[in-house]
């Protein structure tokens, strides 16, 4: 066998490798978990562990998976049938997809036995293309948050600076990517929950079109925000991941197919022209440091021969507090499932009622416990037109703007996020900063449209040697934006701008 | 700014037991993020729109039809309380 090396590795060059017998499934699974055991720290539980805590469980079946990929390969060789790309690449998965005889709690105490009985469509189809399921990414609890601080198992550490978060709510599956602890992970984005991390960690998150994956499976947090996405190291994973996750699934009526967004005849390919949204950008509140690498992506756009213009987005002052107004309001609904009776945790009261009370005090953790609070206040009949309704009057108007801003551009970039990873307890006791780190990711998901973090450039020296015991150098990413179902165009743009081929 | 009372009705209403400290700190937690919201109440809405809507996703509906999922035995088996094929809940009527 070749020795693997996995900071290079792609899903193209591993599934090359494979099939030309360089190494086989078995040993490339085994290589990631020989990675995990050094780097991944203690297992469930151990909030103190000094590893990264990227995974709440790893699989003790995921050599068996990885020889059935083989057996596959060898059957590709013996002239039957061709193997998809994924064929035998080790996937994490966060920890609130649903994958058959597994937990999935949530990285809830609510959830800590629950065990699936169904695959969710995205691990189905996965299923097929003959992936190997490595084990469940922490994350925030039920996708509440932006750091993985709000996981009931103990934090995740970014890998980059072990004293940072790796930002959330997906924070395990993109930590995994950069910890080289999988080569592929699904994450599933609310408000930035995909790319704020892949930001964080320096890898590539997609949050696609409202539609595009069916989230039968994943457990609800907004469902008029949540969508599953892909997070990888390359533009071209990002691209093969969701192009197997992606279509129409009978199991969630909001799946979209090629004909609900006919008029992409947009431009996705040559030199596309970029908008950015400069008096948006002047809000306030953004590192002087995600400044600057933001001047350099669009220098590095100029450079490679893109039109650069600017563009007004009016309304979009209003998206944050719209966007926590309907994500209090629908998880405090989604939320009401979790009583003790069904499934999940128990905890007794001396009446039914007083169970409800007892089992949702101590199953939920206390970002759940505020925001079902918020929710059910927002909803309640004096204030349901003053919030939700005159939030989704606006949600409608951000959503006009993007619109009629796509007139004058092909894809619109901003920063990912106003700063780079934080340090571990930052933010935690004051929840108003915490959100004010979703400042640029949350548009994508009130308006449905399809964006992509892609890792732009690191803090500089001079901020590494103030910021972090290590001198570590921080990567800051860039998000790129594009109409309705119109990925193509962040996958052309996001290559262009990595030098993928 | 919003009260006890207030709180510990919320905290009815969604079925939680709140401690006292956690009612205090919630004052305030609550008290700060509802102020943050307030923000949109300054924005002009020239028209209410009658639903929310995400892209040109629109709501869909389908036969309701009864189906053997198969997972019955698994399903149950995730109550906390079951007895044989019903899920055990504290008797309601006294």
């Amino acid at each position: 066998m070749k020795s693997i090396d996995l900071t290079t590795l792609t899903v193209t060059k591993a599934h090359e490798a494979m099939l030309a017998g360089d190494f086989t499934a078995v040993e490339l699974a085994q290589a990631y978990l020989d990675q995990i055991a050094k780097l991944d720290g203690g297992a469930k539980g151990t909030g103190a562990s000094a590893g990264i805590h990227a995974y709440l469980e790893v699989f003790t079946d995921t050599l068996d998976q990885a020889r059935v990929a083989d057996e596959r390969f060898n059957q590709e060789k013996k002239g039957g049938l061709k193997t998809s790309l994924l064929n035998g690449i080790p996937c994490a998965v966060k920890d609130n997809i649903l994958i058959q005889g597994h937990i999935a709690s949530c990285a809830s105490k609510m959830l800590e036995h629950y065990t699936a009985t169904y695959d969710a469509t995205a691990i189905k189809r996965l299923r097929e293309h003959g992936v190997v399921f490595i084990g469940r990414t922490n994350m925030d609890e039920f996708a509440m948050g932006g750091s993985t601080e709000n996981s009931a198992f103990g934090t995740t550490r970014n890998p980059h600076d072990l004293e940072r978060v790796p930002g959330g709510t997906s924070g395990g599956s993109a930590a995994a990517i950069v910890g080289q602890m999988a080569l592929i992970s699904l994450g599933s984005d609310t408000g930035g929950s995909i790319r704020q991390p892949s930001s964080f960690c320096g890898v590539v998150g997609l949050k696609p079109t409202y539609g595009a994956v069916s989230r039968h499976g994943l457990t609800a947090a907004v469902s008029s925000l949540d969508q599953i996405g892909p997070i990888t190291r390359t533009v071209a994973d990002a691209e093969i991941l969701f192009g197997a996750i992606r279509g129409k699934d009978v199991m969630d009526g909001t799946t979209i197919d090629a004909t609900t967004y006919p008029e992409i005849s947009k431009k996705s390919d040559g030199k596309l022209t970029v908008g950015i949204p400069r008096k948006f950008m002047q809000l306030g509140g953004i590192s002087p440091e995600v400044t600057r690498v933001f001047a350099e992506a669009e220098e590095r756009f100029r450079a490679l021969g893109y039109n650069i213009v600017d563009i007004d987005l009016p309304n979009n002052q209003y998206a944050l507090p719209v966007y926590y107004i309907i994500n209090f309001a629908e998880v405090s609904s989604n939320l009401s499932r979790f009583d003790g009776v069904r499934y999940g945790f128990h905890a007794d009261g001396k009446t039914g009622i007083e169970d409800y009370f007892e089992t949702r005090a101590a199953g939920f953790g206390r970002e759940a416990r505020r925001r079902i609070l918020l929710g059910t206040y927002v909803l309640s009949s004096g204030y349901y037109d003053a919030y939700y309704n005159r939030a989704n009057a606006l949600r409608r108007l951000i959503t006009e703007d993007f619109i009629s801003a796509f007139k004058k551009c092909d894809i619109i970039m901003t920063p990912t996020a106003p700063t780079p990873a934080f340090k571990i307890g930052e933010k935690i006791s004051d929840p108003v900063a915490m959100y004010l780190e979703d400042i640029f990711t949350v548009t994508a998901n009130l308006t449905g449209l399809p964006a992509m973090s892609i890792p732009a450039g690191v803090t500089s020296e001079a901020f590494a040697q103030k910021a972090s015991a290590t001198g570590a150098r921080l990567p800051i990413g860039v998000q790129l934006t594009a109409p309705h179902g119109a990925e193509a165009s962040l996958f052309h743009s996001g290559k262009a701008f990595l030098g993928e081929k | 700014m919003i009260t006890d009372a207030e709180i510990n009705k919320l905290a009815t209403l969604s079925r939680i037991k709140l401690t006292p400290e956690e009612t205090q700190s919630l004052i305030k937690e609550v008290g700060a993020i509802l102020a943050y919201v307030d923000e949109i109440k300054k924005a002009s809405i020239a028209e209410m729109p009658q639903e929310a809507s995400v892209g040109a996703v629109k709501n869909i509906t389908r036969a309701d039809v009864a189906e053997n999922s198969g997972v019955q035995e698994a399903i149950l088996d995730e109550a906390p309380d079951r007895e044989g094929d019903f899920i055990g809940v504290k008797k309601i009527l006294g």
